[in-house]
């Protein structure tokens, strides 16, 4: 355990992204699926990106690339002047645990933690834990009352303000969201997404955030649309 | 047709879940397994006491037999059959051919009723040989083994005879048994004419013994098999762990189909009907494969049960199993039983669901704050329960039944006290990983529980068993040390040998201990007189429990008796009782021995008050006191002396050493047993680890997205497995010497007539912690394989936003 | 070990040949050659009583075999039987189980519609069974036939005779009105042309008075009775199959004993014809001659039950019928034994015993 609060290699300010000739393919009952062809992207430190799309467009796959939890068939994925994709399973582990922080659709929270241990918990993995940044983020994600509960007993909007509490604790350079607001009704989702994007800014994270919400995508710095697998 | 197309829907879950029905049916197989394997040891022992005692005792018929188990005059059998009755003459008793005892049962064949006839002699010959001198014996192939060439009379061999008994006509019994004109009991058959008079009036001397269906040596065994059905019903109840588990699983993830079914407009009776249908043919398949490896079992078991009871109760069963149809269809019983009962909780749920709700897989196993204080209240309970059962009654079946609660009552309790133990962990730990470790164990409990109360019975079996019979063998050598204290034993082949034996050894010997005994009944029970000389060698060794100080002065004297501890429990006898040993002998009890792995009551008197009241015991067999370094000299000049075979000279250490093997012989089917329910435990732990596996993924793709690599993470499901099962072995230590100490103080005593010290063998716990690490080692080995080699993608499912 | 095969025993020891089938080749076959240490009859003997009333333990088997015509006040008529048989393994006797002596009794009652049976095997040598000749006494469990106690007449003369089974019993009272008849030459009876031999008499002239118990109730009965002694080692030659015996109280008060032993050819008859003061007048063998009238199905076979007896020499003819076809004994060792009754040149009652069918 102990090497995951040691091992960091840091590079907390500009996290520059440069995606060079990415593509990804998945075995199906149907065949080979090319997923992404020939993906090229590049993203400054600070960034807010939205990468739109139809549904099957790719945008999970590349989201996951990018956040070293699968690797591309072809291409490179420079992050912070390093090509993570070659990089072994535990480089990438590192790299996930020190530089990224995920929001997902279905939060992912871990039942078996309250809360409070919820929200430090990736902070803790990075080797950041940083109580008062914490108290900071539970205090302006109105979860100070929640914080001995467990995730099934939160509703969901509770739980994505939660797991964006626990992603920000860990000051990632790289905050990486697949369909945040998703599961979350209109009202609840602005407010999330409204507390994303002004604390991702405070930390100076890049985003890249997946949606298929023209109105959510808006929001952003930038868009980029997917079509079976390019950029268009 | 519908139905098959619904049924088809419902199976198809099994063949795309193989490991899980696997789990099911090796589960349900095995309980059934243990269950009727036992059964069947049983089931052979009893049809073998049966048989045994319709065979040599015509238990099924009454009996005419003499109050002071003294012998009948012949004329009284022979006044009754001139008086009309329908009876037959018995004379039977002890008789050595070499080095073999045997029970020689003398009958009048042309009198013997014809529905307790076991000797076939259809054939006119071998009614001829067998009523005309020399005489026949007829015994069981075995017995025929051992004595041929030790005898002149012709053997007859007989499928149908027990071991160790032979019969004979009654006239050859009266010259082997020098009981001439004697009878030991006379058969009464139940065709008898009308008008006779009265037995009461016939034979006012003897009284009648009605039938019974028990046999003697039956109900000694009865703790016996009342212990085995313990153990089998222990190891069945470790099983039908998993296939609660395992079913309760099953129609968890079924749930969604389910739904389907009944969208698609098949009722809910249709619905349960069909589960119930599936349930009671898996349990039927694993009964079949149940019943086939309980024989197999049996099998292997019965040899050593045999061994046990000839060594504990010298009732005789043969080595080599039958099928019974008794076994089978008990064996498929309790599986179909077992089955229903562990998915009663599962069919009700099912009813009771309304139609739209969600499956939640996850919330499997997850008991509920209500159940869980349920459960200890329950606990409590059943320990309170078990805590009265100790202090205020008494008897085997209480025995049992303080520690079927015992042991039911600490693994209801088991979950919660793993709970606080892992809720103290999290608390004291601060690491993200540590924290989330103890976290993740214990919400996995609930999961997992059920397993691990299954290897807490297992352990705890374990440990209590093992600590009684290593207490047990520890106590029974220091007492065959004190009890064999001759250095040898000789035994002559007729009395004027022995007067000759007794001339030559007085000078040569430093003493003769005589061993001599008569049977007889006290208090109705079969029992054994020893008569003992006032010699040091009873002073110094002989192993006394209580006894007046000058106890052995008062022996000699004749004035008192001792009585083994057996019969003193059984008759709650006192120091200063009275005893009355026949018609005409009373005695006082002085002290009480201990004698293990004797059923029968024993009395020791003075060799004079002994031989005055049965002038014509036999005086054959001498226990010799020498020094040990003239041993061997004795031996060989008793062999030339005497021309005595090897067999009548037996030297102290073989004595002991053939003692030793009896012993270690008897408990071989309970560390059987006990491996097996440990065997049985670690499925269980292994399949519920298996269904957990496959609901971990949501649980650990968010730790492993956060940088935790999946062979740390295969690492800490490891060691969060071995931390379950060390906490629970830490957990049936206590409960296990608990086990112990309720077989120690009150089976045993209930079950043999003796109480044994408690002795704590540590060395013990290890080994049987390193088995019971080897297989958690095992039982988690398929699961983690698994997690580690999971490719990134069936992890990436979980993050997949249309699930 | 079953009664079967006591019986089975029994008849090796007795009768082989009459057993049929079953046991009959080397048993019979050892057992008729030779005598194998046993006394054989010898010819020239005379009879002493009442010693020879009692066991002749050194001779292989023997019989005391009483059969009664009976008579209830309303002239229903009965058969009684009542048998003690003798059989030794060895020739002696010895106290105790040791005794080589083996006693069997039978018992019937025959009445036209029943035949009631029963059956007793006993050890010598214990007291259960056995036979002592003065005072007489003859017994097995509690059967008995037991004599008078005027010491000075013979021991046979006054009999009491009981027997009782579960479903039928009898007492009976028996006075001798004339003497007994030694059979054969002067007692020693020839039973094959080969020479077999047996020692026997009679006493035919028995008058009874007793009773009866049936399941219907007790009847009184009067009537006659006839006994057989015979003792003998080697009875039967080895090709003899059976026999068909007869004794007859004809009406003129004379009495007739005859039978035929069955072999593969014409077998061998033997008579003797007794005149009513008791004086025994042995026929040559063949001199009686006797043919089946009819047969009945009996025990599964069919036995000849209606006889048709000539003795031309005398003018003597009658056919025979018995009280009831169906008077089998299943015993250990069946055989067919009744009561009967003939008509034709005299009338009377009589006896009919058949084995080896």
């Amino acid at each position: 355990m102990k090497s995951y609060i040691c091992d960091i290699v840091v590079n907390l300010a500009a996290m520059v992204i440069a995606l060079r000739n990415l593509s990804k393919s998945y075995e199906t009952a149907e065949g080979r699926l090319e997923v992404l062809r020939g993906i090229n992207l590049d993203l400054g430190a600070g960034d807010s990106v939205a990468l739109t799309g139809e549904s099957g467009s790719g945008k999970s796959t590349l989201l996951h690339l990018v956040a070293g939890l699968d690797r591309p068939d072809a291409g490179e994925i420079v992050i912070g002047g390093r090509d993570i994709s070659k990089l072994d399973d535990r480089g990438r582990a590192a790299y996930r645990r020190t530089e990224v922080g995920l929001v997902f659709q279905q939060f992912n929270l871990i039942p078996s933690l309250d809360v409070a241990a919820n929200i430090a918990f990736h902070a803790k993995l990075a080797g950041r834990h940083d109580p008062a940044w914490e108290n900071e983020l539970v205090e302006r994600l109105g979860v100070g009352t929640l914080l001995t509960r467990y995730p099934e007993q939160l509703s969901s909007g509770q739980q994505q303000r939660v797991a964006i509490g626990r992603t920000l604790a860990a000051r990632p350079g790289l905050v990486l969201a697949d369909e945040p607001t998703g599961n979350l009704d209109e009202a609840n989702g602005d407010a999330v997404l409204d507390l994303m994007l002004s604390l991702s800014k405070g930390t100076g994270s890049t985003l890249l955030m997946v949606t298929h919400s023209q109105r959510l995508a808006d929001r952003l710095d930038r868009q980029v649309h997917l079509r079976s697998g390019k950029i268009e | 047709m519908t139905i098959w197309t619904v049924a088809t829907a419902l199976l198809s879950h099994w063949r795309r879940r193989p490991l899980q029905l696997g789990a099911l049916m090796l589960g349900l197989a095995l309980a059934t397994a243990l269950w009727s394997g036992v059964q069947a040891v049983n089931a052979e022992a009893r049809a073998s006491y049966a048989r045994a005692a319709a065979a040599l005792d015509q238990n099924g018929l009454a009996h005419l037999v003499s109050p002071h188990g003294r012998s009948i005059p012949r004329a009284a059998f022979v006044r009754l059959r001139r008086a009309g009755w329908n009876v037959s003459p018995v004379l039977e008793g002890e008789y050595r051919f070499g080095a073999t005892r045997l029970r020689v049962i003398g009958i009048e064949p042309l009198t013997m009723p014809a529905e307790t006839q076991t000797v076939d002699l259809r054939n006119a010959g071998d009614l001829l040989s067998f009523i005309s001198p020399p005489g026949t014996l007829v015994v069981s192939p075995d017995t025929a083994e051992k004595i041929r060439g030790k005898t002149d009379l012709a053997l007859r061999v007989s499928d149908r005879m027990p071991d160790g008994a032979a019969f004979v006509d009654i006239g050859l019994a009266e010259r082997l048994l020098r009981r001439d004109g004697e009878l030991t009991r006379i058969v009464i058959a139940e065709n008898q004419r009308p008008g006779l008079e009265p037995l009461g009036t016939l034979a006012p001397a003897l009284s009648v013994r009605e039938p019974s269906a028990q046999s003697d040596v039956e109900h000694l065994t009865e703790s016996f098999h009342l212990n085995l059905t313990a153990f089998g019903f222990l190891a069945f109840a470790v099983g039908l762990f998993i296939v609660y588990s395992t079913i309760g699983l099953a129609f968890e993830q079924r749930r969604p189909t389910f739904r389907t079914l009944r969208c698609l407009g098949v009722s809910l009776s249709a619905l349960a009907v069909l589960l119930l249908a599936e349930l009671v043919l898996f349990a039927l398949a694993a009964a079949a494969a149940g019943v086939i490896i309980g024989y197999l079992i049996a099998s292997l078991l019965l040899p050593g049960v045999a061994a046990t009871l000839e060594g504990l109760y010298g009732a005789s069963v043969p080595g080599t199993l039958s099928l019974r149809p008794e076994w089978w269809l008990s064996g498929f019983a309790i599986a179909v039983a077992g089955t229903l009962v562990s998915s009663t909780q599962s069919l009700l749920r099912l009813m009771r669901v309304p139609l739209l709700t969600a499956a939640q897989p996850q919330t499997w196993g997850r008991a509920s704050q209500t159940g869980r204080r349920f459960q200890v209240l329950a606990a409590a309970a059943l320990l309170g329960l078990s805590g009265a059962l100790i202090l205020w009654a008494d008897g085997l079946q209480a025995g049992f039944g303080v520690l079927g609660c015992l042991l039911l009552g600490a693994s209801l309790l088991l979950p919660a006290v793993l709970s606080g133990f892992l809720t103290l962990m999290q608390r004291a730990s601060s690491g993200a990983l540590v924290t989330w470790f103890w976290a993740d164990a214990r919400q996995q409990l609930p999961g997992l529980s059920l397993a691990l109360m299954a290897l807490l019975l297992a352990l705890a079996a374990n440990v209590g068993v093992g600590t009684m019979v290593s207490s047990f063998r520890l106590t029974f050598v220091g007492w065959l040390d004190q009890r064999l204290a001759a250095e040898l034993y000789v035994a002559a082949r007729n009395e004027p040998e022995a007067d000759r034996l007794r001339a030559w050894l007085a000078t040569k010997v430093e003493s003769v201990l005589p061993i001599s005994s008569v049977d007889v009944e006290i208090r109705g029970q079969p029992m054994q007189i020893f008569g003992v000389v006032d010699d040091p060698t009873y002073r110094e060794h002989w192993p006394l429990i209580v006894g007046l100080p000058d106890v052995w002065d008062r022996v000699a004297s004749g004035e008192g008796v001792l009585v083994n501890e057996q019969f003193w429990r059984r008759e709650r006898l006192r120091i200063g009782d009275q005893l009355d040993l026949a018609s005409d002998w009373k005695s006082t009890v002085v002290g009480v021995y201990s004698d293990y792995g004797n059923p029968k009551g024993q009395v020791i008197a003075g060799i004079n008050a002994l031989t005055s009241r049965y002038p014509e015991v036999s005086r054959l067999r001498y226990g010799l006191r020498v020094q040990p370094d003239q041993v061997p000299d004795l031996r060989s000049s008793l062999s030339d002396e005497f021309g005595l075979p090897p067999d009548n000279i037996v030297d102290q250490a073989a004595l002991k050493e053939q003692s030793r093997r009896i012993f270690d012989r008897t408990f071989l089917v309970t560390g059987a047993l006990n491996i097996f329910t440990l065997g049985v435990a670690a499925l269980a732990m292994f399949s519920s680890l298996l269904t957990l596996s496959e609901m971990r993924l949501p649980q650990l793709a968010p730790v492993w997205a956060m940088g935790v690599t999946r062979r740390d993470l295969a690492l800490l499901e490891v060691l969060r497995t071995l931390v379950l099962w060390l906490a629970t072995f830490f957990t049936a230590l206590p409960l296990g010497l608990a086990l112990a100490w309720v077989l120690l103080a009150v089976v045993n005593v209930e079950a043999f007539g003796w109480r044994l010290p408690m002795h704590i063998f540590p060395y013990e716990w290890v080994r049987l912690g390193l088995v019971a690490l080897a297989a958690a080692v095992v039982s988690i080995f398929i699961p983690l394989r698994r997690l580690a080699g999971l490719a990134p993608s069936e992890l990436l499912k979980v993050f997949a936003n249309e699930r | 070990m079953s009664v079967r095969s006591i019986a089975i025993a029994f008849a090796v020891m007795i009768m082989a040949s009459l057993s049929g089938s079953q046991a009959a080749p080397q048993g019979f076959g050892g057992l008729s050659s030779a005598a194998e240490g046993f006394s054989v009859p010898q010819p020239g003997l005379l009879f002493r009583f009442p010693d020879d009333h009692g066991a002749h333990p050194d001779f292989r088997i023997e019989w005391w075999y009483l059969t009664a015509n009976l008579e209830a006040p309303d002239g229903t008529q009965y058969g009684a039987q009542w048998t003690l048989f003798r059989s030794a393994l060895a020739p002696r006797e010895a106290k105790g189980w040791s005794s080589p002596q083996i006693w069997m009794g039978h018992a019937a009652v025959t009445t036209s519609e029943d035949h009631f049976v029963a059956e007793r095997i006993s050890r010598g040598g214990v007291g259960q069974a056995g036979v002592v000749a003065e005072p007489f006494s003859a017994w097995i469990d509690d059967w008995q036939m037991k004599g008078g106690d005027t010491p000075e007449a013979d021991q046979l003369a006054e009999l009491t005779l009981n027997a009782t089974a579960k479903d039928f019993g009898y007492e009976l009272r028996l006075s001798a009105t004339g003497p007994l008849v030694p059979q054969g030459n002067n007692g020693y009876s020839v039973k094959s042309a080969q020479g077999q031999a047996s020692y026997y008499y009679s006493q035919p002239f028995y008058a009874v008075t007793g009773s009866l118990a049936l399941p219907t109730g007790n009847v009184d009965v009067t009537g006659k009775a006839w006994l057989d002694r015979e003792w003998s080692s080697q009875p039967l030659a080895e090709d003899q199959t059976g026999w068909d015996w007869f004794s007859l109280h004809l009406d003129s008060g004379e009495k007739l004993m005859g039978f035929r032993l069955r072999d593969k050819g014409e077998g061998f008859t033997s008579a003797t014809w007794i005149t009513a003061d008791g004086r025994p007048e042995p026929l040559p063998a063949g001199a009686l001659q006797i043919v089946p009238v009819r047969t009945a199905k009996v025990a599964g076979g069919q036995i000849p039950v209606s006889w048709n007896l000539r003795i031309p020499s005398r003018g003597f003819e009658v056919t025979t019928q018995p009280l009831n076809d169906q008077a089998w004994m299943a015993t250990s060792i069946p055989y067919w034994e009744g009561p009967i009754t003939f008509g034709g040149s005299v009338g009377g009652r009589g006896y009919l015993e058949m084995t080896g069918y």
